[in-house]
């Protein structure tokens, strides 16, 4: 066996990782003080977010070709691209069910809602048709404050059957949809002489203007995403942990079939059902990778800390102890939901922009588990461990794991996937809690001392 | 002050005959409405051919129940999803396919008694068959559980549904190596002939090249043999559990692990004995599986899994007769789809269907209502 | 700050010793990818097996242009993102110019993107569907080529069998929504045989993983065609035909070369037809010395997926021959300029970089499979 190959790959997870460490570490620096005349000046925001633009320069440096040579090669590029999605997806099903105890198996589905809707955007942007756009854009945003409107009405009404203000959301929901699809029709015709077709860009399909729209698009994605993910979660989180998981499981697939047939039953011809939809413009780069992935890291760890983190974690402590505090249980669990559903859907729309091309194959729910062994290996209620262990994965399975028996003989290829389920087996064995179990580092630890969990008497006493 | 006061008038109780409540049943009403009105339009339509459907989805639930059956053991058990049952299902099809291609195992009842009745003679084969298989099955379940899911036992109960999917990964995996299973579509030799029936103005045999005359319904031995089977492993379920020794242990422990363990119940090997037992109907149903729908291929044990274990959630996974009927209705809905509503779209209507039963009893069809946390 | 400066030193070692990895290949790297995990493996074994045959044959010759051949061989899952990050490494750590593969048109597709950007040619021993070679605006990809019949054609070939040949005048489909390869000769077949005066009489779907295909089969039965049209691979075959056998239906199956393999049930799907690129009867040499040359290294006659792997590697190695050079650009248009005699008939490139090749029908019997007709494009 080749020796340097094995080191090499081997001092690449650990490189990928140190990175991670070190940019939490200087995201997480505090205190640092500056003295100007006779003030004092905190300046730690500022090392912070030189930090952050200092680690995101490091990547694009070594991915910036010199001359034939790049420190990062394509094949880096297109793990660490593929790693910044499997993050958003995985901390986003961390929090659903690492923060917020809810088993949930549906995060591809939210994940393949994301790309498409993105990449549908981006593709009638980029062959002349803003419909995609607008009709999304609208339709989503209408869909929130319907949302939102329907909410406050039912504030008010105590003992309404989860499925009728479900009936209610879904009626809301489909009007606002409805009135979009009509907005579509109506702005389409003014915006769409100023785009040119796929061959010739006009003046709103290519460069500033496009990358705007592929901004706009997986913020919509993300959005359209976590409003599907409020409808099915309203009612469905009723039900009990592993029936909640089945019922996620079911949504995966049906997610699935609507994919196969998008072209057929869904209205959607470019999408091209099962043989995959074909055009999307690749339009992500590093710095939107880490953009998203940073935005969402954020976000998450501000949530984690504030005191919604803390019902949130809470409810997966106990729930009756957290109602007795006053927590609204059913809320907490559907806003976890709603938000990890978010950040899949943004997840799928930088996926969708990076490879360029969509199959239905590629959220079966057969790989739906991959998040689930993330967070599960990372750590459950551990962000560094998700995000260790998303890059960890990625470059064992898909990297480490094919340089070296690639290296070996031409049989040895097919033991990849033999290799891996008992790397995970041993790993599992070994540490059951997971990598890091629930211990946080620099920018993400939390400044309350987390819950004491003594070993997991909760699953114990329910096994 | 004021605020308060305001907010408290505006609040409204909603009473369970309001308008506002009946909303939500309107919408499973009308779902409902609307399958009804589609399957008793092809009934009265074409009844044969539904009565066909009907038998078709018979013979799909009746395979769905045999893995299901595994499932709802372990899972009223030690609560885990076992994903490793539908590989254990396959290395059961191997097993026997292993055993009537090289070993020519269903053959011998000919081989030592050259006169024997000819049915008895398939008959004896093919038990031998299950039972070797079985055999097989079980060791590897219990070498299974003492490896990956008992060092688990007092760990989250997610690590242990992590090394089942590891150790499922490994067995699909590990099978497609050219020199264990081989990554081919194989096709099965089925230890028995098949024999097929139609029903048209009473029962005739199917000849081969013959077109069966139109709106006639066809079954076959097959499907007798699962019949038989399935409900031959019910009620042996049933009885073992509700009247063995080892039955009662095995719900004791399933009720309260320490309190079974301190009444002198070996926990440990129980939950081994339970993971036997349900390799053992595994091992059946993927010998029943493959004479059923002779292809094998390593990766065969990964849908049936699914839609048995969907099943058995179905009707409220831990119950045993909960599994079976899930399972009807699993086979059911899929054929019945498939047959009138839409090809392309069944399975999302089938795990719909399995969504919308959820809502309306969380805990499937016989499944008990949760017990709060004390 | 120390920790920092040591871990961005570090991070910097490794991406310059990686980089430094792959480097001066002495040899002509050829890379397959070839889904041996995933849905597929089975074909994954067939295309690496006809792959490595081919390779050896040449190796034993004395290598293509005096080059001793390397093998690659990656798995890409016949999966979007696990066949993007193969080919990634094969030509960026492995430094490989030629690939063969993928198996899968949903693999096929985002592979060719990357060759063709990376100036790597790649060669789909199977994938049919238009868009491996011809992007999103109808622009032929220059580097991508493929060795099998694009959709229509089998479609065509098939529906013109049928109705002249056969004189169905009903058909009944039945489909994979989720395999463009199913998907795309059911719709040239729907095409060509309405175009030809037949009806298609019922169009039902599948998935993959479906064994019980009772419920489109009792239509079947009750629609009673002249004709089921069954483009599926081999393993769906063996069951939909077992299983309609058993319901009495005695209307003929047809397919494509998906049927193409030892592993076909013949007696379940005696009387079919299907077309093929060849067939292993065929007295020509190139033919009969394949199918000795496999069998005598694995042990079993070579299936539709090992042909055309075993095709599309000796196309290769012809081209770069005829090329002079290992140079991706000469290649490209050796290629485009190719004669080719290769096992599934003569090949030579259209603008599209779909070969142009004649197809074969064959018959199903209960001894095996039997020529039928040659159909000319």
């Amino acid at each position: 066996m080749d020796i340097t190959t094995l080191l090499i790959s081997f001092v690449k997870i650990v490189a990928v990782v140190a990175y991670f460490y070190g940019l939490f570490w200087v995201m997480g620096i505090k205190g640092k003080k500056i003295q100007l005349g006779k003030k004092e000046f905190d300046i730690s925001i500022l090392v912070n977010i030189f930090g952050v633009f200092i680690g995101f320069l490091l990547i694009q440096l070594a991915l910036t070709p010199f001359g034939s040579f790049s420190i990062l090669t394509n094949f880096d590029r297109g793990l660490l691209f593929q790693a910044c999605s499997m993050v958003m997806v995985a901390l986003g099903l961390n929090l659903i069910y690492g923060f917020n105890g809810q088993f949930s198996l549906g995060q591809y589905g939210f994940y393949g809602i994301g790309a498409y809707t993105a990449a549908d955007i981006t593709y009638r942007w980029v062959n002349g048709d803003s419909r995609g756009l607008i009709v999304v854009g609208i339709g989503t945003i209408l869909g929130a404050v319907v949302i939102m409107l329907i909410r406050k009405f039912l504030t008010n009404l105590r003992r309404m059957p989860v499925l009728s203000s479900f009936t209610l959301y879904l009626i809301g929901s489909v009007l606002a949809g409805v009135v979009a699809v009509f907005a579509g029709k109506l702005i389409a015709p003014a915006i769409n002489p100023f785009l040119g077709s796929a061959l010739q860009p006009g003046l709103l399909n290519q460069q500033v203007p496009m990358y705007f729209v592929f901004f706009l698009a997986v913020i919509f994605a993300g959005i359209f995403a976590a409003e599907v993910s409020f409808l099915f979660g309203l009612p469905v989180l009723s039900l009990g942990s592993d029936y909640f998981g089945i019922a996620t499981l079911g949504f995966t697939i049906v997610v699935y079939t609507l994919m196969v047939n998008s072209d057929t039953i869904l209205p959607f011809p470019e999408m091209k059902g099962g043989r995959g939809m074909i055009g999307i413009p690749k339009l992500t780069t590093w710095f939107w990778a880490f953009l998203f992935m940073m935005l969402v890291i954020i976000t998450m760890r501000n949530i984690i800390r504030s005191s919604t983190g803390r019902s949130i974690m809470s409810v997966r402590e106990d729930e009756i102890a957290a109602r007795s505090m006053g927590i609204d249980v059913a809320e907490t669990k559907l806003m976890s939901f709603v938000i990890g559903s978010l950040f899949a859907g943004i997840g799928g729309g930088v996926y969708a922009h990076y490879i360029g091309f969509l199959s239905p194959g590629a959220f079966d729910f057969l790989v739906g588990f991959n998040p689930l062994i993330i967070i599960v290996f990372g750590g459950l209620g551990s962000m560094t461990g998700t995000i260790t262990a998303s890059f960890g994965w990625i470059f064992f399975l898909e990297g480490t794991l094919r340089e070296i028996l690639g290296k070996i003989s031409t049989e040895a290829p097919s033991w990849r996937y033999v290799l891996y389920p008992l790397t995970l087996l041993l790993l599992m064995l070994v540490r059951p809690q997971g990598l890091l179990g629930s211990v946080e580092w620099g920018y993400l630890k939390s400044k309350v001392i987390p819950l004491r969990k003594s070993k997991n008497t909760d699953e114990v006493k329910s096994a | 002050m004021q605020t308060i006061s305001q907010k408290q008038k505006s609040i409204h109780i909603v009473t369970p005959n309001s308008f506002l409540a009946w909303i939500g049943k309107f919408l499973l009403i009308l779902i409902a409405l609307f399958a009804l009105f589609v399957l008793a339009k092809n009934l009265i339509a074409k009844p044969t051919l539904f009565a066909q459907n009907v038998l078709d989805g018979l013979k799909l639930g009746f395979v769905y129940a045999l893995i299901a059956l595994g499932y709802t053991m372990v899972y009223g058990i030690v609560k885990l999803i076992n994903f490793a049952h539908g590989d254990v299902f396959m290395v059961g099809a191997f097993v026997s396919f292993f055993a009537v291609e090289f070993l020519g195992l269903h053959v011998w009842p000919i081989a030592v008694f050259p006169d024997i009745n000819p049915l008895l003679a398939n008959v004896l084969g093919t038990i031998t068959i299950i039972l070797l298989s079985m055999v097989i099955c079980v060791l590897l379940a219990i070498t299974i559980e003492r490896v990956a899911y008992k060092p688990l036992r007092d760990a989250p109960r997610i690590a242990a549904l992590i090394t089942a999917i590891g150790v499922s990964f490994f067995l699909e995996y590990f099978g497609l190596l050219e020199f264990v299973f081989s990554a081919r579509f194989i096709p099965y030799k089925r230890p028995f002939e098949e024999m097929t029936w139609y029903i048209k103005d009473g029962i005739h045999q199917v000849e081969a090249g013959v077109t069966t005359p139109p709106g006639s319904i066809t079954f076959s031995n097959i499907f007798v043999v699962i019949v038989i089977a399935t409900v031959l492993a019910q009620l042996f379920l049933q009885y073992l559990v509700r009247r063995t020794k080892i039955g009662i242990a095995m719900r004791a422990t399933s009720f309260d692990k320490p309190t079974a363990r301190l009444m002198g119940i070996n926990v440990d090997q129980v939950i081994s004995f339970t993971f036997g037992i349900g390799a053992a109907f595994a091992a059946l149903g993927g010998v029943l599986f493959a004479i059923a729908y002779p292809s094998i291929k390593t990766l065969m044990g990964v849908y049936p899994g699914l839609k048995a274990f969907v099943a058995a959630v179905l009707g409220g996974i831990g119950s045993i007769p909960g599994a079976f009927v899930g399972a009807l209705i699993m086979g059911q809905a899929e054929i019945l789809t498939s047959a009138y509503v839409s090809t392309p779209m069944r399975d999302a209507i089938a795990f719909s269907i399995l969504i919308i039963v959820l809502l309306i009893r969380p805990t499937g069809i016989f499944g008990e209502p949760e017990k709060e946390k004390a | 700050m120390k920790s920092l400066k040591i871990l961005s030193i570090l991070l910097i070692v490794a991406f310059l010793a990686a980089g430094c990895g792959a480097k001066a290949p002495a040899e002509l790297k050829v890379a397959v990818l070839a889904p041996l995990s995933g849905p597929v493996p089975t074909f994954g074994n067939s295309t690496r097996d006809g792959f490595l045959l081919a390779v050896e044959e040449w190796n034993a010759k004395g290598g293509v242009l005096g080059m001793t051949v390397v093998p690659v061989v990656e798995d890409s899952q016949c999966t979007p993102d696990p066949a993007v990050n193969a080919a990634n490494k094969v030509i960026n750590q492995d430094g490989v110019h030629y690939i063969i593969g993928e198996v899968c048109s949903k693999a096929s597709i985002p592979v060719s993107e990357i060759a063709n950007a990376a100036g790597v040619i790649q060669i789909s021993p199977t994938s049919t569907n238009p868009s491996v070679t011809v992007d999103a605006n109808g622009v032929t990809k220059g580097y991508i080529f493929r060795a099998c019949f694009i959709d229509p054609f089998q479609g065509l070939v098939g529906a013109k069998f049928a109705a002249e040949n056969l004189g169905a005048k009903t058909a009944f489909l039945m489909v994979d929504q989720a395999n463009d390869y199913v998907k795309g000769l059911a719709e040239a077949f729907k095409t060509s045989f309405t175009a030809l005066g037949g009806t298609i009489v019922g169009e039902e779907s599948y998935t993959a993983n479906d064994t019980d295909f009772s419920a489109i089969l009792a239509k079947v039965a009750d629609a009673n065609p002249d004709v089921i049209y069954l483009p599926d691979y081999y393993n769906i075959v063996n069951l939909a035909a077992k299983q309609a056998k058993e319901k009495g239906i005695t209307a003929p199956f047809m397919g494509g070369d998906g049927w193409d393999s030892t592993d076909l049930d013949v007696v379940a799907a005696a009387g079919g037809y299907f077309t093929n690129h060849y067939s292993a009867e065929d007295p020509r040499p190139e033919v009969q010395n394949f199918v000795a040359a496999y069998t005598a290294k694995y042990g079993s006659t070579p299936d539709a997926l090992a042909t055309l792997a075993y095709d599309a590697t000796n196309l290769m190695f012809q081209a770069i021959t005829e090329a002079g050079a290992d140079d991706t650009a000469k290649v490209k248009a050796a290629l485009e300029a190719i004669t080719f005699n290769g096992v599934s008939g003569t090949i030579k490139f259209d603008a599209s970089h779909n070969p142009i090749k004649s197809a074969t029908i064959l018959k199903v019997t209960a001894d095996g499979v039997k020529f039928e007709a040659v159909v000319n494009p």
